[in-house]
């Protein structure tokens, strides 16, 4: 860990004019950015603390959707009353991620800037585009069982760990902001995460003075089934090989809603809404269900040793549309 | 009133059966009852104090620098460059007397020195010592270091394999016997697979941490040890120092599985700082050197061969196993050890070759050779049982030797067909159906069982029994207890051997001052550290006795009295100013005489996802018979942690190095996956009773390495029944099922 400044901010308008120079971080839970800065992965030489913010709310919106504070802890999102009645989808992904102490001090606006576990990332050692642009990638033609098969470049193969910010990506999450000159945005989760493409560092759209100060959630479908379904190599405290987060409505007979996010197979929570209108209108079937799967995969690109991930994420996601169709 | 010292002490060799063991006649009722810890209050408040928590006045900090190479040189270090970090103090670089690599447990010579030449990524190179931890590992992380990059052997390929014979360890490295490949030829049935099982690594929750001293030429070393007498000699080598002069202290130990049996870098390059600044120096590893800079269990190639008639007697046996390590380490994974005598057949082939690569030292991981042996060797039987068309467990019972297959000796104690039909009993498993039967709703359910076997040791241990003149009784050795309990059971066997109250015991272990012990490791530790209390507390009987007026055999010690002849004597009113022995036991002939094993049978349910190939545990069974069990609540923590290192070696736990660079990819627990506590369902544990006259005179036998023999492959076995599909190279991680999986 290198030495740092660390500044308390009290309140978001103080946050983003402490953060202002180049190499100063926020930290809030703190549970990914500490650990990479141990490593000297992260080497911020301020943080500016907005763990005491006053951010820490769950509100009812007059659409009927949700308001979630940025410092919302993932614990106390997962169980909230109206997450777990409203977006199950939410609280189960939530609750398949980390471990119970680290949903704890986890926050909602940090888990949406959770970093890659790639293990060239995380070494120092290794040459790694995202964490010293230009010096090459280690994962590609390495070792890569864990990494992304969409969405990838021939700078990064790595894949965004989270679980949270899929289940946000499957009910069409706003992200909203504020920066130093006091302007506020609201971006869509759609929007907001950005492929390496050439610029593997670059990993959201936010600019270095935002802060996230709350997420908000549309009211889901009426009468639509929701799904969280994560496929890991231990049962717990383990990041996914494939997850996907399913939000399905089913009227007479037919899917009129179909929304599937998905994790562990690309730089970002991965949707494909085209492959979603080829749901919509019509009879769930697992022929229909295959040629889902195919859509989505159509694109894929294993390295060797993350080949499996195709049909993993084939019958996982075939599962979970018989789930979320079914009787 | 009693002679003091030498004239009490007693050495026993074992080189006959020893028929009567004082335990059996003990009145005080402890020994093998489910006492809790007695160091657990100490442990969950936090006052246990392990290596690293020792503050010494005026310590500096030093964090360890670790190559970012494979294989080369180290061509420079900036030393001045780190220096100029605020809170450096100093960088040690002493390219000749570092460490190359950790010891092997037990050696009396120093580790392999001289880490100039890099061997392999994360080797120590230098120590970096500040006013603070933090500012040690900030110049550590970034101190400028020039390589010369050379060539290494990153992968394990059959076509590195050693050229020389290997010196046996502890199992000949070649055998044979009759002639196998006639045998196979013959055969009704044969089995010929290869099973691979990859590095592992320990994990211990404490890292491997020094504090050194220097006081006039002397070195003390708080330090996380298993085998202290031994560790203080290696240590004393490095440093060309006679091992008077360094004395280790490891008084709590969290956690060792073989990875502290010898003296890691760390300890080399903390004396060596100390030295340099004339201050103590703690240096505790990071969880990378950890992964990177210790040791590993080596991973396995296992060719099995099995021959067998139409009835499926075991004609053939042959273990053919390749592992690896460093060039000039000729250590080997001894997976053929318990092949040598597990089941019957006239003709044998078991051999250990070394594939050479530039990957850190392989060396001793809980149950060296049985561990990964097994499941090579209990898979094949399980192939074995289904080709010829029988119940598993059958085949095992028509296999049972009547004495070791081939050094034609008696076994000492052997209760394997009484575990394996007492686990099925208890495990329904009756109720096993054919592979790819049972289902509940996405998930394939599967029974399967293995054997366990692990050698019995029994090591030179010494042990000093004190009774004062209030009574009180004092028991001090080198041994350690790394949180297997042998605070606890030791105390046990004191307590009950001298008639007092546990309460009235005080342990002292871990300290080299103290008499010599073999420490803890390849489950002899209660044995050996038993045994030598018990013959020191037999000396003191003797001279209570006497004391008393009566006869040895006639004296009877409970709740610190002395009963014998009608009378009842505080013991403290017997002892004068206080009576002391030393008990010394070395193994003897017995060793030779007699196969002396510890038994088991392991039952592991699964249940393996058809969708996604994701394999759960859904409960196990465990029954062992180890000789007398000392304690059965530390005994039963000791295969429970077994067999969770069992699902870990069956399921995901891998050490991957990348073979472009030797770069060990996987080096924290975040991406080395243990088992964590959804893995682990009910495991249940059963002793069977035994005594071993052969083994020692607590007729007890090793417990700790036990419950992970064979539990890895009971669930691989499980994975077959509930899926049909056979895995041969661990773990079994579901990509290697997937292909498999039927459609859903």
């Amino acid at each position: 860990m290198r030495t740092f400044t660390y500044d308390q901010a009290d309140s978001p308008a103080a946050a983003v004019k402490s953060v202002a120079p180049p190499r100063a971080k926020f930290i809030a839970g703190g549970t990914n950015l500490i650990d990479l800065m141990k490593l000297q992965v992260e080497t911020p030489d301020r943080l500016v603390d907005i763990s005491r913010l006053a951010l820490t709310d769950i509100e009812d919106m007059d659409n009927g959707g949700l308001r979630i504070d940025a410092l919302v802890p993932n614990s106390d999102l997962a169980a909230d009353p109206r997450v777990i009645e409203r977006y199950e989808v939410l609280s189960r992904a939530l609750l398949a991620g980390a471990s119970g102490q680290l949903r704890n001090k986890a926050t909602t606006g940090g888990n949406l800037m959770q970093r890659t576990r790639c293990y060239y990332f995380t070494n120092t050692a290794s040459p790694c585009n995202k964490r010293e642009p230009g010096s090459g990638c280690g994962a590609i033609g390495g070792v890569n069982r864990i990494l992304a098969i969409l969405g990838t470049s021939d700078k990064c193969i790595a894949t965004h760990p989270g679980d949270m910010p899929v289940a946000m990506r499957a009910l069409d999450a706003t992200i909203a902001t504020l920066k130093a000159d006091g302007t506020r945005r609201r971006v869509s989760i759609h929007d907001f995460y950005s492929l390496p493409d050439q610029t593997p560092e670059i990993e959201t759209v936010l600019e270095h003075d935002e802060l996230i100060t709350h997420v908000e959630l549309p009211p889901p479908p009426n009468g639509a089934r929701q799904q969280y379904r994560k496929v890991r190599d231990r049962a717990s405290y383990a990041f996914a090989l494939v997850s996907v987060a399913g939000v399905v409505t089913v009227e007479n007979g037919k899917i009129t809603t179909a929304a599937l996010a998905f994790g562990g197979l690309a730089p970002m929570p991965w949707r494909n809404t085209a492959m979603e209108q080829g749901l919509i209108g019509q009879a769930p079937s697992d022929a229909l269900f295959e040629k889902a799967a195919e859509h989505l995969l159509a694109e894929a690109r294993g390295q060797g040793a993350n080949d499996f991930k195709i049909p993993l994420a084939r019958r996982t996601l075939i599962a979970c549309l018989r789930d979320l169709t079914g009787e | 009133m009693f002679g003091l010292g030498k004239s009490n002490d007693v050495t026993l060799t074992m080189d006959r059966p020893y028929a009567e063991s004082l335990l059996d006649k003990g009145v005080q009722d402890v020994i093998g009852k489910p006492l809790s810890r007695v160091d657990g209050p100490r442990k969950v408040s936090g006052t246990a104090t392990y290596a690293a928590e020792y503050q010494l006045a005026n310590m500096a900090y030093g964090v360890l620098v670790s190559a970012t190479i494979g294989k080369g040189k180290v061509v420079s270090i900036d030393v001045e460059a780190a220096k100029a970090f605020p809170g450096v103090i100093d960088v040690v670089v002493d390219f000749d007397t570092f460490a190359l690599v950790s010891q092997q447990g037990g050696e009396t010579a120093a580790p392999a020195q001289g880490v100039k030449g890099v061997e392999y990524f994360g080797q120590i190179i230098a120590i970096v010592v500040g006013e603070t931890f933090e500012a040690a590992r900030d110049a550590a992380e970034q101190i400028p270091v020039v390589y010369e990059r050379e060539t290494g052997v990153f992968d394990f390929s059959l076509e590195h394999q050693h050229e020389k014979k290997l010196p046996d360890n502890n199992t000949p490295a070649h055998s044979s016997q009759g002639d196998l490949d006639t045998a196979m030829r013959e055969a009704a049935f044969t089995v010929d697979v290869i099973y691979t099982t990859p590095s592992q690594n320990s994990v211990a929750m404490e890292p491997h941490a020094s504090i050194a001293t220097w006081d006039d030429g002397a070195l003390t070393v708080y330090g996380a040890y298993q085998m202290p007498t031994s560790d203080a000699q290696q240590l004393a080598k490095a440093l060309g120092l006679s091992a008077s002069k360094v004395r280790i202290i490891s008084r709590f130990i969290g956690g060792g599985f073989g990875s502290k049996l010898g003296i890691a870098p760390e300890s080399v390059a903390a004396a060596l700082a100390a030295k340099k600044l004339g201050r103590p120096v703690k240096a505790v590893m990071l969880r990378h050197q950890v992964f990177e800079a210790t040791v590993r269990r080596s991973n396995t190639s296992q060719r099995m061969r099995l021959a067998a008639s139409a009835n499926g007697t075991i004609t053939g046996i042959g273990h053919e196993t390749t592992a690896s390590n460093l060039a000039e380490q000729d250590y080997f994974e001894p997976a053929g050890l318990s092949t040598h005598f597990l089941y019957a057949g006239e003709n044998r082939l078991i051999t250990h070759d070394l594939v050479r690569v530039n990957w850190l030292l392989s060396g001793s991981m809980r149950a060296p050779g049985e561990a990964v042996g097994l499941m090579g060797l209990e898979g094949a039987i399980d192939e074995l049982a289904e080709k010829v068309g029988i119940d598993p467990i059958e085949l095992r019972r028509r296999n049972e030797p009547p004495r070791d297959p081939e050094k034609k000796v008696p076994f000492s104690s052997r209760h394997l067909i009484e575990a394996l039909d007492t686990g099925a009993e208890m495990f329904g498993w009756s109720k096993r159906q054919k592979p790819g039967q049972r289902r509940e709703g996405e998930w394939l359910l599967g029974m399967g069982v293995a054997a366990a076997a692990r050698a019995n040791i029994l090591m030179e241990t010494s042990a000093k029994v004190a009774i004062g003149k209030d009574g009180s009784v004092t028991v001090s050795s080198a041994m350690t207890d790394i949180g297997t309990g042998s605070y606890t059971i030791l105390s046990q066997v004191a307590a009950e051997l001298l008639g007092v109250p546990m309460d009235r015991i005080t342990m002292k272990l871990g300290d080299t001052n103290d008499v010599p012990a073999a420490g803890s490791g390849g489950s002899w530790g209660a044995c050996s550290s038993g045994s030598a209390i018990y013959l020191a507390c037999e000396s003191l009987r003797g001279k209570l006795a006497n004391a008393l007026g009566v006869d040895a055999a006639a004296l009877t010690l409970k709740d610190a009295q002395a009963i014998g002849d009608n009378r009842s004597v505080p013991i403290a009113e017997l002892v004068g100013e206080g009576m002391e022995a030393v008990g010394t036991i070395k193994p003897g002939k017995q060793t030779k005489a007699v196969n002396q094993a510890t038994y088991g049978a392991h039952f592991a349910e699964v249940a393996v996802n058809l969708v996604t190939g994701e394999t759960r545990v859904r409960r196990m069974l465990g029954v062992f018979a180890a000789g007398r069990i000392l304690n059965e609540k530390t005994a039963r923590s000791q295969c429970l942690g077994g067999m969770a290192f069992g699902i870990g070696a069956a399921l995901t736990e891998d050490m991957i190095h990348d073979s472009r660079t030797g770069q060990l990819v996987i080096r924290d627990l975040a991406e080395y996956y243990v088992p964590v506590n959804a893995d682990v369902p009910q495991l249940q544990v059963v002793f069977l009773s035994e005594r071993d006259i052969h083994a020692n005179p607590i007729h007890a036998k090793g417990i700790g390495e036990v419950g992970i023999c064979g539990a890895g492959a009971a669930i691989a076995n499980a994975i077959f029944n509930a899926s049909g599909i056979r895995v041969r190279d661990f773990p079994i991680t579901l990509d290697k099922l997937l292909p498999h999986l039927p459609a859903f």
